[in-house]
């Protein structure tokens, strides 16, 4: 097992240098001045050039790409020309919020996906499993953006059940201990006012959640309908059932930890794609995570910040498949021997 | 008949709904197992013998599969009329199977010892540790080396034979079993493996105390464990008789020319060559009402197109189903 893991930790390594290099080359490619985007169409050609040298983009692109490089490998992503604070702080403060969210996100998309997928299999060729898939393809054909105005009309302005965006609100401000709110929901729940905190903060992520959930449920609950198809045309189902297993058993246990290998790996990617992918969701219920701010910082040209945004979530994307794979031989003995 | 009957099926039709039509598997099927007897059913691929298991542990998928008519009576009860609770309670403690490919036939993500233990816990109430242990001495009593720590082995990590040994113990996960069904179970062995498990599976039935459905297409495997051999042929069961009636005086053709292609029959031993059966097995979809050999037998009449032939006797336990049958062995002949 600790073999595997570092073997593929190494394997990682050429992974994540092209990740840099792509991210640099980018945007240093992309057309547009960060200067002349920083000091405004009147700056003086004098002002332009003492910019570009402080920010080392005078130099030629193979210096800046190994000054680059260097910095990076000293955890050092530079500092946002829009509020001049570090990028790698800026990342700190918004990621538990994207994380938050990606992650009850997924937790929904997965519960919801197996469930239906497994009806749709059970039910094959019946009005669940129709019903299910049209659902299914509803759901990946949706617009994030139009399906998150639609819950807030619905569920928001007309009914008036659940906020239109935000994290909390405001009245219940309080100083966060791990900025996962509903984290901090809980740790202060020993401290007495934890409940109404915790609960607010699942209010304020239901609607994010389901709107940025959908796809990644519909192509759950399709990967899981074809998966335990053909698990339960298998023999050791047979065997089960033939041994008196219960039917609940035979699905739910037997068939459904085979039939859940392949749907983990699709898991695992949509995690991974929602952490990268919420930049409409958040934009749309103001959601303060690294999505919105990397929207921002696009359209303010602020390259560093790019930069280092793309990076960290393609990091993180690539050890978050890692982590998928490690957890894909926990539960598949077959890879954890070779 | 037989006094002590631990299974008897009556009249079984089972058919099977296909896009082409219905397919009539299994045809007016009798049989009966006394209580400690291995009956060998056997018969080309397509027969119609694992339908007849399936359709003893209601293992048919309904639809497409269809159970017509019949009854199959264990102990007494007709299974046939059982809920699927009862059903339930019986498969894996009274009535279990046993499969043809072992590996495809125990769960990949599970260990052996779980899959055993698993089948304790769906018919008694019982801890987990308490299934484990009895998990390990079946696999003890199925003669796996190391028992303890092959239970805590996956399927991929055990060699064929001894796959197929962890599936028997899975059978024998019972405080009371009655039948065996057995489907092919050496089919996918190698020979010296087979024999093996054939020898084990004598033992146990032996020591256990219950009846063996034995489906095969080896008559060699027959000859072995077999106390009496059905001989089904395109969902029709053609002659029913004790082994050596079956081996020495058969009367049917097809078991006949079954005979005919197995090189350890006792006819023939020192044949120059084997013979085979000319033809191939009818579409059961456009099968008429007639006998279902009779386009590749040699000694078909007119009247074998015409309907089936009723049961004739040739002594008291055998029972065979043609119009212009073998000619009986004489004593002679047989020694």
């Amino acid at each position: 097992m600790l073999k595997f893991v570092v073997k593929r930790l190494l394997l990682l390594l050429p992974t994540l240098l092209g990740v840099v290099t792509l991210v640099f080359f980018m945007i240093a490619l992309s057309p547009g001045d960060p200067a002349r985007v920083m000091l405004g169409e009147r700056a003086s050609a004098e002002q332009l050039k003492k910019l570009r040298a402080e920010l080392g983009l005078d130099k030629p692109l193979g210096q800046q790409y190994a000054l680059y490089l260097g910095r990076v490998l000293h955890g050092d992503l530079g500092k946002s020309i829009l509020t001049q604070q570090k990028i790698t702080e800026e990342l700190r403060q918004r990621l538990p919020a994207t994380i938050e969210l990606a992650f009850t996100a997924t937790i929904f998309a997965s519960i919801a996906g197996i469930v239906l997928g497994v009806a749709a299999a059970r039910k094959r060729n019946t009005w669940v499993d129709y019903s299910t898939m049209t659902g299914a393809l509803f759901g990946v054909s949706m617009p994030v953006f139009w399906l998150a105005l639609v819950l807030i009309m619905i569920f928001s302005v007309a009914l008036d059940w659940l906020p239109t965006g935000g994290r909390m609100d405001v009245r219940l401000y309080f100083t966060p201990i791990t900025n996962f709110f509903l984290l901090d929901g809980i740790i202060l729940l020993f401290k007495g006012e934890g409940g109404k905190i915790f609960f607010n903060a699942l209010k304020h992520l239901i609607l994010p959640s389901i709107a940025l959930g959908t796809i990644p449920l519909a192509i759950i609950a399709r990967t899981t309908r074809s998966s335990m198809l053909e698990v339960l045309k298998q023999d050791y189902v047979k065997t089960a059932r033939a041994a008196g297993v219960p039917e609940w058993k035979v699905v739910y246990h037997y068939a459904l930890k085979n039939a859940l290998l392949p749907v983990i790996t699709v898991i695992g990617i949509q995690f991974g794609l929602l952490l990268s992918g919420a930049i409409l969701t958040e934009t749309i219920f103001a959601w303060p995570g690294i999505g919105k701010w990397i929207y921002h910082s696009i359209s303010a040209r602020d390259f560093p910040a790019v930069q280092g945004g793309i990076l960290f979530i393609s990091v993180f994307f690539v050890l978050i498949n890692l982590a998928v794979d490690l957890l894909y031989s926990v539960i598949n003995p077959r890879i954890r021997l070779q | 008949m037989i006094s002590n009957e631990l299974l008897k099926i009556d009249a079984l039709c089972v058919s099977f709904n296909t896009q082409r039509g219905k397919v009539r598997a299994v045809r007016n099927l009798s049989l009966g197992i006394a209580e400690g007897e291995t009956l060998a059913l056997v018969g080309e691929s397509g027969c119609g013998k694992s339908v007849t298991a399936h359709a003893i542990t209601r293992l048919i998928p309904m639809p497409p599969g269809l159970i017509e008519s019949g009854s199959i009576h264990f102990r007494g009860s007709n299974l046939l009329s059982f809920s699927e609770k009862q059903m339930r309670a019986i498969r894996g403690s009274r009535i279990s199977m046993i499969f043809q490919e072992p590996m495809t036939s125990l769960n990949p993500v599970f260990t052996i010892g779980a899959q055993i233990a698993e089948v304790f816990l769906a018919h008694s109430k019982m801890s987990k540790q308490n299934a484990h242990t009895k998990a390990v001495e079946l696999l003890k009593l199925v003669k796996i080396p190391d028992p303890e720590k092959r239970a805590k082995s996956y399927p991929h990590q055990l060699s064929g034979g001894m796959r197929q040994r962890a599936m028997i113990a899975m059978a024998l996960a019972s405080p009371n079993p009655g039948l065996m069904i057995a489907d092919e179970p050496t089919t996918a062995l190698d020979v010296t493996i087979q024999a093996q498990v054939l020898r084990l599976l004598a033992e146990l039935k032996e020591r256990v105390g219950m009846g063996l459905l034995l489906i095969t297409h080896d008559m060699g495997v027959v000859a072995e464990t077999a106390d009496r051999v059905a001989v089904m042929y395109a969902g029709r069961k053609v002659e029913d008789a004790p082994v050596e009636e079956i081996f020495t005086n058969p009367r049917h053709p097809y078991t006949l020319g079954l005979l005919g292609c197995q090189p350890s029959a006792p006819a023939n031993r020192g044949a120059p060559r084997l013979t085979s059966i000319g033809g191939s097995v009818p579409d059961l979809l456009t099968l008429g009402e007639g006998c279902p050999f009779e386009n590749r037998c040699n000694r078909a009449l007119p009247v074998c197109r015409e309907n089936f032939p009723s049961a004739a006797a040739a002594g008291s336990a055998h029972t065979y189903y043609c119009h212009n049958p073998e000619a009986p062995q004489t004593e002679e002949r047989r020694s």
